[in-house]
């Protein structure tokens, strides 16, 4: 139930940036348009954010590391998207008429809606890491496992938003059900038997 | 059992081979040009007739453009024609927008049916500019001007000025791919934002299939009625003031005869298209910002 859940939440995380990078793009298109630049500058937010969740994640899970504070970690990233869903339309348009470089405005749109949920949830799979492997020899085959779980489900997010829920939901509908996903697995983790260790 | 088998798969992939063979590409003229863009193929194809630009080496079903060399104003496509059918509507436009540039083909004619208009085009790839003015005679001028950048961006950036257009023309969608952020309900709106008093909006659409329906649902929510013309291609004729009457349509096609003449057909042929039926469902969802699976739906079986 404890090992299960780690791999839940890192694949579900890994769902949730995939399924929000490929609605970002949507998102700045009625404002910077969808050129090759806008592209870029979601994808390199997405990756630096990521990047820097990592290191992030790896450091938390020095002090005290527990599958409460994991599932944490995971609401906390939801929240971090709740701008997108409350203010995200008004930034984007004031942003869009200052900025007519479509290049460094919607860099700095979507630095500004998406860094930090993406950063947070960067943190998941090296904090889930540290609370799979029992020892040096094993490090490895565990964190192989986390990786093909995380990376998959960030597979699924990408097909899955861009094949099909974007035919039958809104932009914000299909944030919102993320949201509603990530609260779910979330609140189920922190209620898991042994959950403060 | 096996033998029999073993037929199968070998007749399997010799028709597999076959569809991957560039069929397309040697039935045509061969290909001359090959510009380096970062958004596709951007091809030129041609011999001593004809010269094509293509975003794929499937040219015979994706030519974006095409000129006769030996009667270069000739318009080789009829979607172009049906285009013009916006002059039958407001014959004498000031000032011209066009989105999508391809091989310059409205651009080019425009320019010389109405010397004195401003024509701007906006263009997302900078590679199809370099070969619409390389190879397809396309020629900014001080009349004539052409941005590059995305045309959802132009149009915010243009509505934040004072500058607004008489025709603005949609020319940014081909069979393969439909920008879904330039088909949706808020942008058509600002669309209509950017028309003069009395403006005219004409689209050359893709759409088949389930987004027709979409497609149409959209347009009717922004412009009310529109003309609708439908040949192998549909182009659709929106106005942001009461739709000019067929009536009215006809009287400036005369004003057209000679000229459209030179570029090879008669202003009756696309005069005969224009109508107001409804043929979709008036229920299909329109299309928005927030809702625009256009390439899904068009791809989706009807």
């Amino acid at each position: 139930m404890y090992r299960a859940c780690l791999y839940l939440i890192a694949g579900w995380s890994g769902f949730f940036v995939m399924g929000i990078e490929l609605l970002a793009g949507r998102l700045l298109a009625p404002y910077f348009g969808s050129s090759i630049y806008v592209w870029g500058a979601v994808i390199t937010v997405f990756m630096l954010a990521l990047s820097l969740g990592y290191l992030a994640g790896g450091r938390a899970s020095l002090r005290a590391p527990s599958l409460r504070r994991l599932a944490m970690i995971l609401l906390a990233a939801a929240a971090a998207a709740l701008p997108v869903l409350a203010f995200g339309d008004t930034l984007l348009d004031r942003l869009s008429a200052a900025m007519t470089d479509p290049r460094f405005g919607s860099l700095i749109a979507a630095g500004l809606l998406f860094f930090l949920p993406t950063f947070v949830s960067g943190m998941v799979s090296p904090y889930a890491v540290r609370l799979l492997v029992p020892d040096r020899t094993s490090a490895g085959h565990h964190a192989g496992k986390l990786y093909f779980v995380s990376t998959f489900g960030s597979a699924a997010g990408t097909i899955l938003t861009s094949f099909y829920l974007v035919l039958y939901l809104e932009v914000n509908q299909i944030v919102l059900l993320m949201l509603a996903i990530s609260l779910t697995i979330g609140v189920a983790a922190l209620l898991v038997p042994g959950a403060e260790a | 059992m096996r033998v029999r088998a073993a037929a199968r798969v070998r007749a399997l992939l010799a028709t597999l081979l076959a569809g991957l063979a560039p069929t397309a590409a040697s039935a045509g003229p061969p290909l001359i040009h090959a510009e380096p863009s970062l958004y596709r193929q951007v091809l030129v194809y041609g011999d001593s007739y004809t010269r094509c630009l293509c975003f794929t080496r499937e040219c015979r079903i994706g030519r974006q453009s095409c000129i006769d060399l030996h009667r270069p104003d000739w318009l080789m496509f009829e979607y172009t024609q049906m285009m013009l059918g916006a002059l039958l509507l407001n014959p004498d436009p000031h000032s011209i927008l066009i989105i999508g540039l391809g091989g310059g083909t409205l651009p080019r004619t425009l320019a010389k049916l109405l010397p004195d208009a401003d024509i701007d085009v906006v263009e997302i790839d900078p590679a199809v500019v370099r070969v619409a003015q390389e190879y397809f005679g396309y020629r900014p001028n001080e009349h004539q001007h052409v941005y590059e950048e995305d045309g959802r961006a132009y149009v915010r950036r243009m509505l934040r000025t004072d500058k607004r257009y008489a025709l603005i023309m949609l020319d940014a969608y081909d069979h393969q791919y439909i920008p879904e952020h330039l088909l949706t309900q808020e942008f058509l709106i600002q669309v209509r934002s950017l028309l003069a008093p009395d403006g005219i909006v004409a689209a050359n659409t893709f759409s088949s299939s389930r987004l027709y329906q979409n497609e149409s649902v959209t347009y009717r929510a922004v412009f009310g009625q529109f003309y609708n013309l439908k040949s192998a291609n549909r182009v659709i004729l929106a106005s942001n003031a009461p739709l000019p009457t067929v009536a009215q349509a006809t009287r400036n096609a005369a004003r057209f005869e000679t000229a459209f003449t030179t570029l090879g057909f008669k202003p009756i042929s696309i005069l005969s298209l224009f109508s107001t039926g409804i043929d979709w469902d008036p229920n299909a969802r329109v299309l928005t910002d927030q809702y625009s699976p256009a390439n899904l739906l068009n791809s989706a079986s009807r």
